[in-house]
């Protein structure tokens, strides 16, 4: 077992994508990232981010490595985890174009590349509720890249971002967070804070 | 599977800023982007878990053989890969051929590559790359040609390798060069800096930029040469962001074992038993070129200004 610590340790899937990006915006909070490539690399995380990339990619090299179950059994332990943009799709229930869920933790169904190929990525502010300071809402810049969309959300979670055409680009469900863009490359720290405060509470 | 019929950004987004083209390749980082002449081929692609694929006529080995002149693909060709994957689909453009560069943004494809395995179209200037609103990944060999790259627009590099031979040891000495380069302006003084981005033909800030960071700016991935796992660890290695893998996947006798293994070896680069695990049973790769028997005129490489 890990030893005891007071400042969490946040595991990030490094199997593929802008892992790098996520372990940067930890260190800039003062937070150690750990990369996961194997499931020996979770012993000892507090919480874990699954970063952007393509997901059908980092969906077979999770199934390759056996990573599924292993991130499951951490999600039980009330550990938090974040997913961004194929990080969400790896965390939904479902899939809208018919393709198996992967971890299903989080009560949404999303649908990959929702707005089209590279040309219709985009940037624009948003409101995310619940992650400013004390839990007030907060406006931040966000970057869509061949994003998904989270076409419908179950009882289990609820949507804490829209876009100003009223589709949802994040969602919650305790601890566990989907969200559609990438902080981690616009150096937004709200959803880092979030998460490494949740992970601090979960460490008791 | 991906039809394409999302419904576009929202109004008041601003699409095609630096942050949505630098980032999709940041979203590639630590994948495979494979060469595919087929939809078929590129179904293999994506199931062995590549991150995109390089839709093209014909692979730089082929391309080597067949001489002639090698232009953008046919776009019918182009659009049969983009129905086939929901990955992103990268096409290639001849150096400094606008149009051909209009054509592929018209067919809405995630990246352009504007590379040196096609003929070049222009001997004095490449794309200017700003002026568009589709990505452009470009070639490299050394600091100063990847910098005025990434100056006239380019929001990923790849070095140049030799492609088409599946021999990596072009490879090795481009992305080596790029990294020397770079440690090698480190704590020099703002004279010696201004005086390196004179010579580089770029801006100081840019030559700023990149000794701060001690990297390039960009993604920056390598190409050319190779053919097997550990190629692709190797690469990894050096300080890769990811790898191309051109004719190495498709002209081994085994592609579909050959792709999953080199995947496999691009996430794993640091575990020497899970590379001999994917290195093991391949069969055998493609037969390759020893540099020497390439006279300098036909190394591809050479193109690009």
């Amino acid at each position: 077992m890990a030893k005891r610590h007071t400042t969490p340790i946040i595991g990030v899937l490094a199997v593929q994508g802008d892992f790098a990006e996520h372990i940067r915006m930890l260190e800039s909070l003062g937070v150690e990232g750990r990369e996961v490539r194997l499931p020996a690399d979770l012993n000892g995380v507090d919480g874990l981010i699954l970063p952007g990339g393509e997901s059908t990619a980092m969906r077979k090299l999770l199934h390759r490595w056996d990573l599924v179950k292993p991130i499951k059994a951490l999600a039980k332990r009330g550990a938090p985890i974040l997913g961004t943009c194929a990080g969400a799709i790896l965390l939904a229930t479902k899939i809208a174009d018919g393709d198996e869920p992967v971890l299903s933790l989080l009560d949404i169904e999303v649908r990959r590349n929702a707005f089209g190929r590279q040309l219709e990525s985009f940037e624009t502010s948003l409101v995310m509720e619940g992650f400013g300071k004390e839990g007030r809402s907060r406006t931040i810049q966000a970057v869509f890249i061949r994003a998904p969309e989270i076409v419908n959300v179950g009882p289990s979670a609820r949507a804490v971002a829209t876009l100003e055409d009223g589709r949802i680009v994040a969602a919650r469900q305790g601890r566990i967070l989907g969200i559609a863009f990438h902080p981690e490359i616009t150096g937004e720290t709200g959803v880092h804070r979030w998460l490494v405060a949740e992970a601090t509470a979960a460490l008791g | 599977m991906c039809e394409n019929t999302g419904m576009p950004a929202p109004k008041r987004a601003k699409t095609s800023t630096w942050a949505t083209k630098s980032g999709l390749a940041q979203m590639l980082k630590g994948g495979v982007i494979m060469d595919v002449v087929t939809p078929a081929e590129a179904k293999i692609a994506q199931e062995a878990g590549a991150v995109a694929v390089m839709a093209l006529e014909r692979v730089p080995s082929d391309i080597r053989r067949d001489g002639g002149v090698a232009r953008m693909s046919d776009p019918d060709m182009i659009k049969g890969i983009q129905a086939a994957v929901s990955i992103p689909v990268m096409a290639k453009a001849r150096i400094g051929h606008e149009s051909e560069a209009r054509i592929l943004e018209a067919l809405d494809v995630d990246y352009i590559d504007e590379s040196e395995v096609l003929t070049p179209a222009d001997d004095r200037f490449h794309i200017n790359k700003h002026g568009f609103k589709v990505p452009f990944v470009c070639g490299c060999k050394d600091l100063g040609e990847a910098l005025r790259r990434i100056n006239e627009g380019a929001a990923m590099m790849r070095t140049k390798g030799e492609a088409g031979t599946g021999n990596i040891v072009e490879a090795v000495r481009h992305i080596r060069t790029v990294s020397e380069e770079i440690a090698a302006l480190k704590g020099q003084s703002e004279k010696r800096l201004r005086a390196a981005a004179k010579e580089m033909r770029v801006p100081y800030e840019l030559v700023k930029l990149t000794v701060k960071a001690g990297r390039l700016p960009v993604v920056n991935f390598v190409a050319g040469g190779i053919a097997t796992p550990a190629d692709a660890a190797l690469s990894m290695w050096l300080g890769a962001d990811g790898v191309f893998v051109g004719s190495g996947i498709f002209k081994a006798k085994n592609p579909a074992k050959t792709a999953v293994a080199i995947v496999q070896a691009t996430t794993h680069w640091k575990n020497a038993s899970i590379l001999a695990e994917v290195s093991a049973g391949l069969g055998e790769a493609m037969k390759g070129i020893e540099m020497r028997t390439i006279p300098e005129g036909e190394r591809l490489s050479k193109r690009g200004w």
